[in-house]
């Protein structure tokens, strides 16, 4: 066994020597190296996390033609530190008449629950935490801590901006999580697993998802802009009606905690994205050397989260009931009869190979886009006459 | 290995005091509450007894499942009772809602 | 006692400890966060039990779906009153008598049973039970009719619910 091809259980294997070797039981040795892997894992993920402040800064400047931090390091790299002493040292504040043990937790859980996605993300062919049989439901799961830890923020500042913040959030992630759900089917229904190692592992041997449901990857990453309660559908902090949301309350590191959080999840959406629809670690020589791997998926990861950030600032936030609209009479209907058409067509083309099978499930989703789009049409065509009609009758 | 009856005496607890709940509180969304409570321990049997006996008959997962849609659709249709009560008659304490006692 | 009873006796300390605030605490939604930490336990209960596929969906649908149902039902039906009144009625002591003789009575029903000390079968290596769950739920053998009722059920539950809380003007 070597250590550049399989690196997680060499090194597990040494320790476990080691640890034996101090006169401790096998089964307390094995608690402890996994209690070592799951601190590892989280504080790879908070180090991206510090990492991602740099890079949304950056990328917001460049967006509004701005040069963002250039002082602290070579093109501001060092920017984090003093963002995270700042928020270290600033006064921790409870409003009156919170509700203490429930408004302290809330931040704890906001971060926890994007901590949990990492124990299933595949990160490379053997590094991950855990190969989950439900790991797609595992990750809808997680989302329901998230809307919890909001809704927990919001009802115990005490605040009616922090409650109509939540509330928003709140409705948003419980309707965008249908058509989620509904698009987690698609690579399920073409792997026939819910596990995520074997999604990618199809991915690595067959062809990307992308490729087979580009229709499906696109719903995915807008419900998951709406999940993440970014801009457009950032009404959960709506600066300009309700100042910020669900946070408001929330000082120093504990609005530290909601803030990477929410940067956090949106880079692992952004792999997520990668994971279903992009190959996940899948590139060249990465089977060999799973390092490769961890790369590969993190600079896919960067550019799902790029595309998130790009759609935020670039597209101004919608109403509520726009928001709520589009989601239940456009998402959910075009999401399911995508899901639809995948499920006959799969089993047809299943068997013709993948020179037909890949285009042809194209075929597909340009199809079910085709339909959607001249619905759409009609329909405006359609109120656009009747909108001339009132008026020609206004006029006479 | 932990032997049947551990499962079976924490839902029989679970239940118990679920329906202690049930009948004492005054809140009907409090009761509404407890009668989760009370699915969840049914849930525990259900599922402790599909591993503890043949695990390849799914029966057990399978009512689980639609104890799950059960307790679903009652806390939508309850909820939304209750709720509408409360508009009409701007209470949710299930005591005062007599108009039906003479 | 191994790790995993360690983890049963965490769990149902969490559970039972949970549930008796869930029915005591006067605040509302601390009653309903309570009830998410019940259902939590029994969440990881499944987990123990190999139901890996029940403790999530018991996570994406109670935590996820009931429990904040319940949160916003509480908030919606606010009153001042309700927090500082008493929560309970008259006949609690009666109740608290009743519960205990039926807990007592499934408790004798149990220790009665011979089969309390069966422990759980093996699963046979490469058995996946999230997929024999997806097979007998569709299989016309197994329970498909049971299936397909409680999706008529939710969505009856879905139509109810929208025609009664709806206000008609």
């Amino acid at each position: 066994m070597n250590f550049w091809s399989d690196p997680i259980n060499t090194i597990y294997e040494s320790l476990m020597l080691t640890f034996t070797g101090w006169g401790l039981d096998g089964a307390l040795a094995q608690i402890i190296i996994y209690v070592l892997g799951i601190l590892i894992l989280i504080t790879f993920a908070m180090i991206i996390d510090i990492l991602l402040v740099w890079v949304e800064r950056k990328v917001v400047a460049r967006f509004q033609g701005r040069l963002g931090p250039n002082r602290i390091g070579p093109f501001g790299l060092f920017q984090p530190i003093p963002d995270v002493i700042k928020l270290i040292i600033k006064e921790d504040t409870t409003p009156a008449n919170a509700d203490k043990l429930v408004y302290n937790l809330a931040p704890v859980l906001s971060l926890g629950s994007v901590l949990f996605l990492w124990a299933i993300v595949p990160l490379a062919i053997n590094i991950y935490g855990v190969d989950l049989n439900v790991a797609l439901l595992y990750m809808v799961a997680t989302g329901a801590f998230g809307t919890l830890s909001i809704i927990m923020a919001g009802w115990s500042s005490n605040n009616k901006y922090a409650l109509l913040g939540a509330f928003r959030q709140v409705a948003a992630m419980i309707s965008f999580e249908i058509p989620m759900v509904v698009v987690l089917l698609i690579p399920a229904i073409i792997t026939g697993s819910l596990s995520m190692q074997t999604i990618t592992n199809f991915q690595t041997e067959n062809f990307w998802f992308f490729l087979v449901s580009p229709l499906g990857a696109l719903l995915f990453l807008i419900s998951a802009i709406a999940e993440l309660g970014r801009s457009p559908f950032d009404l959960n902090e709506g600066e300009s009606e309700i100042v910020s949301g669900y946070h408001i309350e929330y000082s120093g590191m504990k609005f530290g905690l909601f803030y990477a959080g929410e940067m956090l999840h949106a880079f692992t959406f952004g792999g997520l994205l990668s994971v279903l629809f992009f190959g996940g670690w899948h590139g060249p020589w990465s089977s060999e050397i799973p390092f490769l791997g961890v790369v590969y998926f993190c600079a896919k990861a960067l550019f799902g989260y790029w595309l998130i950030m790009w759609v935020k600032y670039t597209v101004p936030r919608i109403r509520i009931d726009h928001m709520l609209m589009f989601n239940w009479k456009f998402l959910t209907p075009v999401s399911f009869a995508l899901l639809i058409v995948t499920a006959l067509v799969h089993p047809l083309l299943r068997d013709a190979g993948n020179w037909i099978y890949v285009p042809g499930m194209f075929l597909s989703n340009v199809l079910v886009v085709w339909v959607t789009v001249e619905v759409l049409r009609s329909r405006s065509k359609k109120d656009r006459t009747v909108a001339e009609t009132v008026q020609a009758v206004a006029h006479h | 290995m932990i032997p049947i009856s551990w499962y079976l005496f924490l839902s029989a607890v679970l239940f118990s005091i679920g329906l202690f709940g049930v009948l004492v509180r005054r809140n009907a969304i409090a009761i509404l509450l407890s009668i989760e409570l009370m699915l969840n321990a049914v849930n525990i049997n259900l599922v402790a007894f599909w591993r503890y006996g043949n695990t390849v008959n799914m029966a057990g997962q399978v009512f689980a499942i639609i104890v799950f849609a059960v307790a679903a659709a009652e806390v939508a249709v309850g909820l939304s009772l209750v709720y509408s009560i409360y508009r009409r008659r701007n209470t949710v304490i299930a005591d005062e809602l007599d108009l039906m006692k003479w | 006692m191994d790790s995993t009873q360690l983890l049963f006796l965490f769990s149902s300390f969490l559970i039972v400890s949970s549930a008796v605030n869930v029915v005591s605490s006067k605040n509302l939604i601390h009653a309903a966060l309570w009830l998410i930490s019940t259902l939590f336990g029994v969440a990881i209960l499944f987990a123990i039990l190999e139901a890996g596929f029940l403790a999530v969906v018991q996570v994406v649908v109670y935590i996820g779906a009931i429990a904040i149902m319940f949160i916003f039902a509480v908030m919606l039906t606010r009153r001042e009153n309700l927090e500082s009144g008493s929560q309970v009625n008259k006949s609690w002591p009666f109740a608290l008598l009743l519960v205990v003789v039926i807990a007592a009575a499934i408790g004798s029903l149990m220790l009665k049973w011979d089969g309390m000390n069966t422990l759980p079968v093996q699963i046979a290596e490469g058995y996946d039970s999230v997929a024999s769950l997806g097979a007998a739920l569709i299989s016309p053998d197994a329970f498909v009719l049971p299936f397909e009722v409680a999706s008529v059920l939710l969505l009856a539950a879905l139509l109810g619910s929208v025609y009664v809380a709806m206000n008609k003007k």
